[in-house]
C-alpha cells in the first residue's frame, strides 16, 4: 500500500530519526533534572514555600521526561511507517 | 613544485606534426587534457579553414544522433550509459559511422512516415466509424415518421433512444420531444431553426404526427421541391460553437445542424496529441446552400465523410470500416514493433556514438587552429603547456605517432614569449570547490600567490564563528558527510537541478563548515540554543536560603562565587541561566574575538603580499609598499588587539585596585583617544589612567610612525620610478653612439616581435594609481577592521534566532501538562525541526556563507591579490563531452 510519495517518506524518515534521537536525550535530561531546561517546564510564577516548588518542579521534570519519551515512541511509529513507504517507493522505482 | 600555493609554470611551445600523424597525436593530447592550443589563423573565417568539410560531416552525424536520441526519448527507452569513453576513432572509421547513422536515420524516418500515414488512415477510419454510429441516431429520429403507420414499432424505437444516445443526445432528445409537446421552455434556436426549415403546413402536420420531421423520407408529405441533402463530418470540439454560429448566420438559419461528441479522445497523427472531436451532420436543401456549407466546413477544417443514405448501406459500410480498422491495427502494431526494435538497438550504442563523434569533431576543430607548413607536409601548432607535464605530453605524442604508423616523430619546441601565460591551478575534488570560490572573484594573475590553500581553513572557520551551534553544525556536517560518502553514485546521476549541483559541488566545503560549526558551537556552549554542562559549572551559589527566597534577581560575584579557574572548554554553562546579562557578556566576548580574528586575518593577507613581491623581485614594492603597510596595520590595529590581551590578563575582580574590574579601561575609548591625541578622562578613584608604564609615550609614537607611513606608501614608489626612468634616459646619451644604434635596433626588433608588450606606464598614471591604492589601503584598514564585526553580529543573530525558535515553538510542546503532552510534542517537534532546517540551517547558513565569502574576497584578498589572469583551458575530451554540444560548437 502506498500513501506518500518518495520525498514525503524520506522527509518523514529523517524527521523521525532526528526526533527519536533528540527526544530520547531530552527525556533523559529532564529525568535527571537538568537546570538548562527549567524554563521549558510548566511551572507557576510563584510558590509559597521551597518544598512546594521542589515538589512541583520534580513532578514537572518527570512529566516532561515521560512526554518526551512518549513523543519518541510516536516517532518510532512514524519511522516504521515512513520506512515502509520508502521501501515501497524504492521498489516501485526499481521495477 | 606543482603546489597549490602558486599556479603552474607554463611554457609556450611550438609543435610540428606530420600531416598523417596529426590526427592521432591531437587525439592523444585530447585524452590527456593538458594542452591549450592557440588559434594561429585568427583572421581566417570558419569556412575557409582546412578541415571545414570534416567538421561539417561531424555536425551532420551529430544531428542524426540527436534525432535518434529524440526518438528514443519519445518512446521512453532507457539509454545505456556505461560512462566509459571510447577512444577517438580513426578518420577512416568516420565513413562507417556515417553510413550506420545514415541507414538508421533513413530507416527510422521511413518507419515514422509509414506510421504517420497509417495513423492518419486509422484516424480517418475511426472518425468515419463514429460518424456512422452517431448519425445512426440522427437518422433514427426521423425513421419513425416512415413507419408511423405501425405505431407500436415507432414507440418501441422511442424507448430505445436513451440507450443508444449519449448524454448530450438525450438532452437534444428532450428538446425535440419537448418541442413535439409544444412546451414553452425549449431552445429558441432549435425551434426557430425548425420553423425555418419546415413549412407551416408540414409543421402543423408534424405537430400532430409526433416528432419533428427531418430527413429525406418524407417526400409524400412535402412539396415537390423539398429535396433535403446532408453532409456529415468531424470537427474539433472547441471549434464547434463558432462553427454552429457561422453556419447559422451564413445560411440565414436554413440549415439544420446536429452534433454529438466523440467520447474517446483521438490521436492527432502529426504531433501525437490527444484531441477531442465531435461528429456533426448538417441538413440543408439546394445546391447553393450546399456549396456554402461545404465552404464553411472547409474553413473550419472539418473533415467531411461520405455517408450513405440508406440504413442498409450504412450498416454495410460500418462493417467494412470495422474490418479495415482491425487490419490497420495489426499493421500499426507491427510498425510500432519494428520501430521499437530499431530504437532499442540504437539506444545501446547511442552514448558511445555521441562520444566518438564529439571527439572527432573536437579533433578537427583543433586541427583547424593549426598552421600549414609551406610544403604541406606538416602542421604547426602553438600551445601553452605546463612545464611539469612536458614529459607526459611528449610521451603522448610518441604514442600518437606510433598509432598512425608514421616514422617522423613530432617536435615539441619551447618558445620565448613576453605574453602572460594562462593561470593553471592543479586541483583535486577536494580543493576544486575552494579554488572555484577564489576564481569567482577573479582568476589569479600568472604565478601570483593563490589564496585557495589558506581559504580551506579560514573559510569554514570564519563561517563557523558566525554559525556556531553544535546542533545546526551537526545537521550541516551530516548532510555534507552523506554527499561525500555517496559521492560516486550522486555524481553519476547528473541532474539539471542547479541548486542541487551547487550543494553537491561544495560538498567538502559544507562538510568542513559543519564540523567547524560544531567546534565553535561547543566553544559557545550552544546546542539548539541550550547549553551542555559537561564539566560542571565553575560558579557556585553562596547565598543562603532566605536570600534566594526573597529576591527575584541575584548577582553572582566573580569574587567569591567563582572557583577562580575557568570552565575547561568553552563558555561556562552558568551563562545559560543568566537571563539578565547573558547577551551583554556574550557581546563583549564575541566582539573582541571577531576583531582579533579580523586583524590577524588582515595581517596574514599583507604578509602574503610579501611573498608576491619577493617572488616577482619587486624590491620597490617590498620596501615602500609592504613594509609601511605592515607597520601601519601592526602599530594601530594589532596594538589594539594587544591592549585587549593586556586588559584580560591584568584586570580581574579578585585583584586589588588599581587592577580590579572597576579600573579596567574601555579599549575602544582608549584607541579613539590614542588616534585623536585626546587626553583620557580621569579614571575612577584609586585607578590608573594607563594600563602599563609608558603607554602614553608608546601610543603617541605609534600613531606618529603609522601616520608617517602614509606618505611613504603614497609617494616613495612613484618617485623612485621617476628617478629610475630619468637615469635610463640619460645613459644612452653618455654611451658610445654606435652601441646606442645597435641596441636601439635590437630593442626595436624584439619589441615589434611581441607587439609592444612592455610599453611603459605614463608617470601621471603611476601617481594616480598609487594614490588610489594608498587611500584604499588606509581607509580600508579602518573599515575592514570594522567589517569583521559582522562575525560578532551574525553570531549574535544566529544564537538569538535559535533561542527564539526554541522558546516560541518547542517550549509550547514541552509545557503541555498531562499525557496529551506527548502527542502535542510530537507535532510541535516536527514543526520545530522543519523551521530549524529551513530558517536556521539553510537561510542563516546562506547568509553566513555570503558574509564569509565577502570577508575573504574584500577584506583578505584586497591585501595581496590582483586576480587579473586568465584561466588555462586545456583541450580535453572530458571537458568537451561534459559540456556536450555547446562546447563543441565553439
Amino acid at each position: 500500500m502506498k500513501i506518500c510519495g518518495p520525498k514525503l517518506s524520506l522527509c518523514g524518515l529523517i524527521i523521525s530519526v532526528w526526533g527519536i534521537v533528540q527526544l530520547v536525550l531530552m527525556g533523559l535530561f529532564f529525568y535527571i533534572n537538568s537546570v538548562a531546561l527549567i524554563e521549558d517546564l510548566p511551572l507557576e510564577e510563584e510558590y509559597h514555600s521551597l518544598e512546594d516548588f521542589y515538589a512541583a518542579a520534580n513532578r514537572a521534570y518527570n512529566q516532561n521526561a515521560y512526554n518526551c519519551w512518549i513523543a519518541a515512541c510516536i516517532y518510532v511509529l512514524t519511522l516504521l511507517l515512513s520506512a515502509q513507504q520508502f521501501y515501497m517507493n524504492s521498489r516501485v522505482t526499481a521495477n | 613544485m606543482g603546489s597549490l600555493f602558486r599556479s603552474e609554470e607554463m611554457a609556450l611551445c611550438q609543435l610540428f606534426l606530420q600531416s598523417e600523424a596529426a590526427y592521432a597525436c591531437v587525439s592523444e593530447l585530447g585524452e590527456l587534457g593538458l594542452v591549450q592550443f592557440r588559434d594561429l589563423n585568427p583572421d581566417v573565417n570558419a569556412f575557409q579553414r582546412k578541415f571545414v568539410n570534416e567538421v561539417r560531416r561531424c555536425d551532420e552525424m551529430e544531428r542524426k544522433l540527436r534525432y535518434l536520441e529524440k526518438e528514443i526519448k519519445k518512446d521512453g527507452i532507457p539509454m545505456l550509459d556505461t560512462g566509459e569513453s571510447p577512444e577517438a576513432p580513426q578518420p577512416r572509421e568516420m565513413i562507417d559511422l556515417e553510413a550506420t547513422f545514415e541507414k538508421l536515420e533513413n530507416e527510422l524516418r521511413e518507419v515514422n512516415q509509414n506510421a504517420e500515414a497509417l495513423k492518419r488512415n486509422f484516424l480517418e477510419l475511426t472518425e468515419l466509424k463514429h460518424i456512422l454510429r452517431k448519425t445512426q441516431v440522427f437518422f433514427d429520429e426521423s425513421v419513425p415518421t416512415v413507419y408511423k403507420s405501425s405505431g407500436a414499432y415507432s414507440s418501441s424505437k422511442y424507448r430505445r433512444y436513451p440507450q443508444m444516445a449519449d448524454n448530450q443526445n438525450e438532452d437534444e432528445q428532450a428538446q425535440l420531444l419537448g418541442e413535439e409537446a409544444q412546451e414553452g421552455g425549449v431552445n429558441q434556436t432549435t425551434e426557430s431553426m425548425t420553423r425555418a426549415l419546415i413549412t407551416d403546413e408540414a409543421r402543423t402536420a408534424g405537430a400532430s404526427m409526433g416528432p419533428v420531421q427531418l430527413g429525406y423520407m418524407e417526400k409524400s408529405n412535402e412539396r415537390e421541391d423539398y429535396l433535403p441533402c446532408f453532409v456529415a463530418g468531424v470537427i474539433l470540439r472547441e471549434r464547434l460553437p463558432a462553427f454552429e454560429r457561422m453556419l447559422w448566420r451564413a445560411c440565414r438559419g436554413n440549415v439544420f445542424l446536429r452534433q454529438a461528441m466523440i467520447e474517446t479522445p483521438l490521436e492527432d497523427p502529426t504531433n501525437g496529441d490527444q484531441v477531442h472531436k465531435s461528429v456533426f451532420i448538417i441538413f440543408f436543401q439546394g445546391d447553393q446552400l450546399k456549396t456554402r456549407v461545404k465552404k464553411i466546413c472547409e474553413g473550419f477544417r472539418a473533415t467531411l465523410y461520405p455517408c450513405p443514405e440508406a440504413p442498409a448501406d450504412r450498416r454495410e459500410m460500418a462493417m467494412g470500416v470495422m474490418t479495415r480498422i482491425e487490419d490497420l491495427n495489426t499493421v500499426l502494431g507491427q510498425t510500432q514493433d519494428h520501430r521499437h526494435r530499431v530504437l532499442v538497438a540504437a539506444a545501446k550504442n547511442l552514448k558511445n556514438w555521441f562520444v566518438k563523434v564529439r571527439k572527432i569533431k573536437a579533433i578537427y576543430h583543433t586541427l583547424n587552429l593549426f598552421n600549414l607548413d609551406v610544403t604541406q607536409k606538416c602542421l604547426i601548432a602553438e600551445c601553452w603547456v605546463p612545464l611539469l607535464d612536458i614529459e607526459t605530453i611528449q610521451l603522448a605524442l610518441r604514442r600518437g605517432t606510433e598509432r598512425s604508423g608514421s616514422s617522423v616523430p613530432p617536435i615539441l619546441n619551447r618558445m620565448q614569449t613576453f605574453e602572460n601565460p594562462p593561470t593553471y591551478n592543479r586541483t583535486n575534488k577536494f580543493t576544486k570547490a575552494f579554488q572555484a570560490l577564489i576564481d569567482a572573484y577573479g582568476v589569479a594573475s600568472y604565478r601570483e600567490m593563490n589564496p585557495a590553500p589558506y581559504t580551506i581553513i579560514t573559510f569554514p572557520f570564519l563561517f563557523a564563528v558566525m554559525f556556531g551551534d553544535l546542533g545546526h553544525g551537526a545537521i550541516m556536517a551530516l548532510f555534507g558527510l552523506w554527499m561525500i560518502r555517496k559521492e560516486k553514485g550522486l555524481a553519476a546521476q547528473k541532474t539539471d537541478n542547479e541548486i542541487w549541483n551547487i550543494f553537491f559541488g561544495g560538498r567538502y566545503i559544507i562538510f568542513l563548515m559543519g564540523v567547524f560549526s560544531m567546534y565553535t558551537g561547543l566553544i559557545y556552549n550552544d546546542i539548539f540554543s541550550k547549553s551542555l554542562n559537561i564539566f560542571g559549572s565553575h560558579w557556585h551559589l553562596s547565598y543562603n536560603k532566605s536570600t534566594v527566597m526573597e529576591n527575584k534577581f541575584l548577582q553572582l560575584s566573580p569574587n567569591g562565587d567563582y572557583e577562580g579557574a575557568p570552565y575547561p572548554f568553552g563558555m561556562d554553562p552558568i551563562w545559560q541561566v543568566a537571563g539578565a546579562n547573558k547577551i551583554i557578556f556574550h557581546n563583549a566576548y564575541k566582539m573582541k574575538i571577531s576583531i582579533i580574528f579580523g586583524v590577524i586575518h588582515m595581517i596574514f593577507g599583507v604578509v602574503m603580499s610579501w611573498h608576491n613581491h619577493t617572488y616577482f623581485r619587486n624590491r620597490i614594492s617590498l620596501l615602500y609598499e609592504f613594509i609601511p603597510q605592515l607597520v601601519f596595520l601592526l602599530l594601530l590595529f594589532f596594538y589594539m588587539v594587544l591592549l585587549m590581551f593586556i586588559k584580560w590578563i591584568k584586570f580581574a575582580a579578585t585583584n586589588k585596585k588599581p587592577y580590579s574590574e572597576v579600573c579596567a579601561p574601555s579599549i575602544l575609548i582608549t584607541f579613539i583617544d590614542m588616534v585623536l591625541f585626546n587626553k583620557p578622562k580621569p579614571p575612577p578613584k584609586d585607578c590608573e589612567t594607563y594600563m602599563f608604564i609608558g603607554q602614553h609615550f608608546i601610543q603617541v609614537l605609534f600613531v606618529l610612525v603609522a601616520v608617517g607611513c602614509i606618505p611613504v606608501m603614497l609617494l616613495a614608489k612613484p618617485l623612485l620610478i621617476m628617478q629610475a626612468r630619468k637615469q635610463a634616459n640619460v645613459q644612452p646619451i653618455a654611451g658610445a653612439t654606435s652601441d646606442a644604434e645597435a641596441g636601439g635596433v635590437s630593442n626595436g626588433g624584439s619589441h615589434g616581435g611581441v607587439g609592444g608588450h612592455e610599453e611603459e606606464e605614463e608617470l601621471s598614471e603611476i601617481f594616480i594609481h598609487q594614490s588610489i591604492h594608498t587611500i584604499e589601503y588606509v581607509l580600508g584598514s579602518v573599515s575592514h577592521t570594522a567589517s569583521y564585526l559582522r562575525l560578532w553580529a551574525l553570531s549574535l543573530a544566529h544564537a538569538q534566532l535559535a533561542e527564539v525558535l526554541w522558546t516560541m515553538v518547542l517550549s509550547i510542546g514541552l509545557k503541555q501538562e498531562g499525557p496529551v503532552g506527548g502527542i502535542v510534542l510530537t507535532c510541535v517537534f516536527a514543526f520545530w525541526a522543519i523551521l530549524t532546517v529551513g530558517i536556521l540551517v539553510l537561510m542563516e547558513g546562506l547568509s553566513a556563507f555570503l558574509h564569509t565569502l565577502r570577508l575573504h574576497w574584500v577584506e583578505f584578498q584586497s591585501k595581496f591579490y590582483k586576480g587579473q589572469g586568465y584561466a588555462f583551458q586545456p583541450f580535453s575530451f572530458d571537458a568537451i563531452i561534459e559540456n556536450g554540444a555547446a562546447a563543441a560548437e565553439e
